[in-house]
């Protein structure tokens, strides 16, 4: 019986373990959290054989090293970057075999944020409500990982369709979001509502996987004070009191007080997960589907 | 009951009503209509005064069927009650009891006496927002929040009663504490407490008491 694990080698800036998120919970206080860049993680598991729903790295900026403790095969997806096993380049976007005892690198985004690690049979940590995902809001499911930490992999996965190579959305030089106004936009001047849909943003460096952050043109309230906490959803642009919108992504709280004043389409998500601080960013508002 | 239906993005709708009070018997109803079938979605999050529905199929026909709906109040006494012994010897007794007027050993008496319902959870897994008291005994968030307050912390801010799952940052005047663990994601339920779960609080002493 091989040993099924991956040894971390080198754990990069925040890496952590990520599947489909735990949704159903918010009535808890739980969020969804789950890959930020939801296609990325599904095809790095495609290539390697596994189910949509098995358990993916993401890295972010700088990559990681992993030694496997069995023969696996990986697939880097998400943020193009330089993969090599024992310090010799192999593709990226395409399965790789790694022969048990050698390091896959997974080196430093060249544009983007996130990188993608699958690995056949899956990361197999213990599921926390049914997920493996890391939640960096509430602090359920695995820690992120730090060097010397040992991952638990799935039995390897049935022969599957082979697949050379990928297309994959090359990382936004121009973050597009387009949003559907409300529920909270009366809560803003007709003016503000104006500027957030036509004025440039960017992304600011404190945007993380609860949200990304943005910085521009202030937007001011038509209605002071707070509102009562009520239900956040996945993509919320909520306006705290400094005016500058933030995204909520997919480990965003489940309640909030400061006013919605649209919500990002979620197939634009995995885009805003990809951009680097100071990417410029637009939001256009589109009519409900 | 009045209520407002407010699209959110594609598929989620946030119902807007009067109280606090209407929120929960909104939620109740809900959540009964789901049990039995009559209602598909992913999420039902109630809170201060909404309830939100995401993962909604077709949200402008459940828009049309929530606005002719008939809301019953919500069923008194649907959940059992769950008791939580309590000490109360928080930091901010005294500060609380000058908000209210009443010697700090009435604070006691005053909480333990009275019947709580989990309004609803956020902040961190497991934190229920607990509405019963009175309006008069709101009190204000601490001017400066503690940078850890430890789990099982018992504590108000504005109508709300609330227990610190775990230790984290807070703003909220504490009052007591308690042994008994709110959250264990091992354990089946996670959450001690969940919108509609009923609450009371045993003073673990005898109130007055050394």
């Amino acid at each position: 019986m091989t040993d099924r694990a991956l040894s971390v080698v080198r754990a990069g800036a925040l890496t952590t373990v990520q599947d489909q998120g735990r949704p159903g919970h918010a009535h808890l206080g739980v969020p969804r959290s789950g890959a930020l860049d939801v296609p990325a993680a599904a095809l790095v598991n495609r290539l390697v054989g596994n189910p949509p729903g098995a358990a993916v790295l993401e890295t972010t900026v700088n990559g990681c090293a992993l030694r496997p403790r069995s023969d696996v095969t990986v697939a880097v997806g998400g943020a193009p970057c330089p993969v090599t096993v024992n310090g010799r380049p192999v593709a990226w976007g395409a399965p790789v075999r790694v022969p048990s005892g050698a390091v896959l690198d997974v080196g430093s985004a060249v544009s983007g944020l996130r990188s993608y690690v699958g690995v056949s049979g899956g990361v197999a940590v213990e599921p926390v409500l049914g997920s493996r995902s890391t939640d960096l809001l509430s602090g359920l499911g695995p820690v992120p990982l730090a060097d010397g930490t040992v991952l638990p992999l799935g039995p390897e996965p049935a022969p599957h369709a082979r697949v050379d190579v990928a297309p994959q959305a090359a990382p936004p030089a121009e973050l597009v979001l387009r949003v559907t106004l409300g529920p909270r936009e009366d809560w803003f001047t007709a003016e503000a509502v104006r500027v957030f849909t036509t004025r440039a943003y960017r992304v600011s460096p404190a945007s993380n996987r609860i949200g990304l952050r943005t910085e521009g043109p202030v937007l001011e309230r038509a209605l002071p004070g707070e509102l009562a906490s009520e239900g956040m959803v996945l993509g919320a642009v909520q306006v705290p009191p400094n005016g500058q919108p933030v995204v909520f992504l997919a480990d965003h709280p489940t309640t909030g007080g400061y006013p919605v004043i649209g919500v990002v389409r979620t197939t634009d998500l995995p885009a805003a997960a990809q951009a680097v601080p100071g990417t410029p960013v637009r939001f256009v508002a589109v009519r409900r589907r | 009951m009045s209520l407002r239906v407010l699209p959110v993005g594609d598929d989620a709708l946030l119902v807007e009503v009067a109280s606090g009070a209407a929120a929960q018997a909104l939620h109740a109803e809900l959540v009964r209509r789901r049990a039995a079938g009559l209602l598909t979605v992913r999420e039902i999050v109630p809170a201060a005064r909404t309830v939100l529905l995401d993962g909604v199929p077709d949200p402008v026909r459940l828009t049309s069927e929530l606005t002719a709906a008939e809301i019953p109040p919500a069923p008194p006494g649907a959940h059992e009650v769950i008791e939580l012994p309590v000490r109360y010897d928080g930091p901010d007794l005294a500060d609380v009891a000058a908000h209210w007027g009443v010697p700090a050993h009435e604070v006691a008496r005053i909480h333990a006496e009275t019947e709580f319902r989990v309004a609803f959870c956020g902040f961190a897994p497991g934190f229920g927002y607990l509405t019963g008291l009175p309006p008069r005994y709101d009190v204000p968030r601490r001017a400066t929040p503690r940078t850890a307050v430890p789990a099982g912390s018992v504590a108000l801010a504005g109508p709300y009663t609330g227990v610190y799952p775990r230790s984290s940052p807070g703003g909220w005047q504490l009052i007591g504490s308690t042994d008994v663990v709110l959250w264990d994601h091992a354990r089946v339920p996670a959450a001690l407490l969940s919108p509609g779960t009923r609450v009371r609080f045993v003073a673990a002493e005898p109130v007055g008491a050394g």
